[in-house]
């Protein structure tokens, strides 16, 4: 480990591997810092992903696919399933990852870039020079340690400590952090292919419950539930396992893991002097579907690219940070998070019968022309009753 | 104060995001709580597993 890098990644996961591997790229000196022992471990995660957004940005390796999706469904409230089948039957349209082997091959790949990676290392507390951040103290394997940097990408995650030591405010509200748990079932009879959605106060208030199919007969089977309806006697594990007990009463649980899924907005800023924050760490997860593995890549990816920009012109300010900022929330990904969440806003607000009445609808809905305002129109069409609710989504989307 | 039963937590780090405080932190497989805790109680409500308790002392 060297006193000072061009730029010290702090985080192992997707983003902050796509950070690394894209400054290392760039012929910057990189320093990626992971706290746990072992990278991708343990998971924290449904580990589902669009096909075409993991192309975006590597092969889909057999080595970290666990299985390929063709369609998904949704199951209301009162028990109808709702199937959303791709285009052309049999047309891939996602995969659940095996993010043990995929986080591993990402920080792998950063590695062979020329990023120096160190594990069971973390940051406890940001270097400053007068306002900006400069580097990081960190542990490494108990041992302190001083690294210097030009940026600092902090891609810490869900629990992320450092933009708060810098000053950020990252608290998630109560009530946009899903509370989760999820179990690696086997021996259970599924749809191999298939993503299943159950919604319902009875089943994940103000959240949902998945089924993520690993392989002929396992699935990661989980559920997320909001803060708020989080308490004793009825929190995520207590949900996921009088689920299970219902469906899959003879399925084994081979792994079980919980976590903390954040669907508020993005933080108002994701840049500082000397500092730019990428990932779940940013709070770039989808607000409705709570999948944050492309947001994250894209997130690191971009925070290197603006970083190495800024580090040629040498000015690593706030401002000459801005455009990382600016660029993700211009992008579709940063539309697509905004649009998302009041959609989801709009969502957590509706009974159980209010919420059987639009995925009934939904379903004689023809799917092929699906943009989310057509959709919105296609319901009320369907479903007059649904007009006002409807009405304002429509118009917040707008 | 808050209690942490280590027998139960996941160190999964949702308790963390949700400390308006910061005085939680995970490191590694083993969370901790800084002096600057107010026993606001709201990790223990949002834990997915109930690790987290605010003991009232007398």
């Amino acid at each position: 480990m060297k006193n000072k890098y061009d730029v010290l990644v702090i985080g192992g996961g997707p983003a902050g591997a796509l950070a690394a591997k894209t400054a290392a790229e760039k012929g910057l000196s990189v320093c990626l810092v992971e706290k746990r022992p072992a990278i991708g471990a343990p998971v924290r995660c449904a580990e589902g992903i669009g096909r075409e957004a993991l192309a975006e940005f590597t092969d889909p390796d057999p080595r970290f696919i666990s299985a390929e999706m063709t369609g998904a469904a949704i199951v209301a409230p009162d028990g109808f399933t709702m199937r959303l089948e791709s285009a052309m039957a049999g047309n891939k349209v996602g995969y659940i990852l095996d993010r043990k082997v995929f986080d591993r091959e990402l920080v792998w790949r950063a590695a062979d870039a020329g990023a120096d990676v160190f594990v069971k290392t973390r940051a406890t507390a940001p270097i400053r020079d007068g306002k900006k951040i400069a580097g990081a103290h960190l542990e490494f394997c108990g041992e302190k340690r001083t690294v210097k940097a030009d940026v600092v990408i902090a891609a810490d995650g869900v629990e992320s400590k450092f933009s708060k030591w810098c000053g950020i405010d990252t608290t998630v509200p109560v009530r946009e952090i899903m509370s989760s748990a999820q179990y690696v079932l086997t021996d259970i009879d599924i749809d191999p292919q298939a993503t299943i959605f159950y919604l319902g106060n009875e089943v994940a208030p103000e959240g949902y419950l998945w089924i993520f199919p690993k392989g002929k007969r396992a699935a990661n089977v989980g559920v997320g539930i909001s803060g708020r309806k989080s308490g004793k006697g009825h929190r995520a594990k207590d949900y996921l396992d009088r689920f299970v007990k219902r469906q899959f009463p003879d399925g084994k649980a081979i792994e079980c893991i919980v976590g903390g899924v954040s669907v508020c907005e993005p933080l108002q800023e994701t840049v500082a002097d000397g500092l730019l924050i990428a990932g779940d760490a940013a709070r770039v997860v989808d607000p409705l579907t709570g999948g944050g593995i492309y947001n994250g890549m894209f997130t690191g990816r971009l925070a290197a690219e603006v970083a190495a920009k800024c580090i040629g012109n040498g000015n690593c300010s706030k401002n000459a940070l801005m455009p990382y900022d600016a660029a993700w929330r211009a992008s579709k990904m940063g539309r697509t998070i905004a649009r998302n969440y009041q959609i989801k806003e709009f969502l957590i607000k509706l009974s159980d019968e209010k919420l059987n009445d639009i995925i009934h609808s939904l379903a004689k809905v023809n799917l092929k022309e699906f943009s989310t305002l057509s959709l919105i129109k296609e319901i009320t069409k369907a479903n007059p009753k649904l007009m006002l609710e409807l009405g304002a989504l429509a118009a917040s989307l707008r | 104060m808050l209690n942490i039963h280590r027998d139960i937590c996941g160190y999964c780090g949702c308790c963390v995001s949700v400390c308006p405080e910061g005085a939680l932190e995970l490191i590694d497989a083993y969370l901790t709580v800084e002096p600057a805790c107010t026993s606001c109680g709201i990790c223990a409500k949002v834990c997915p597993l109930g690790a987290l308790e605010v003991v009232h002392e007398k």
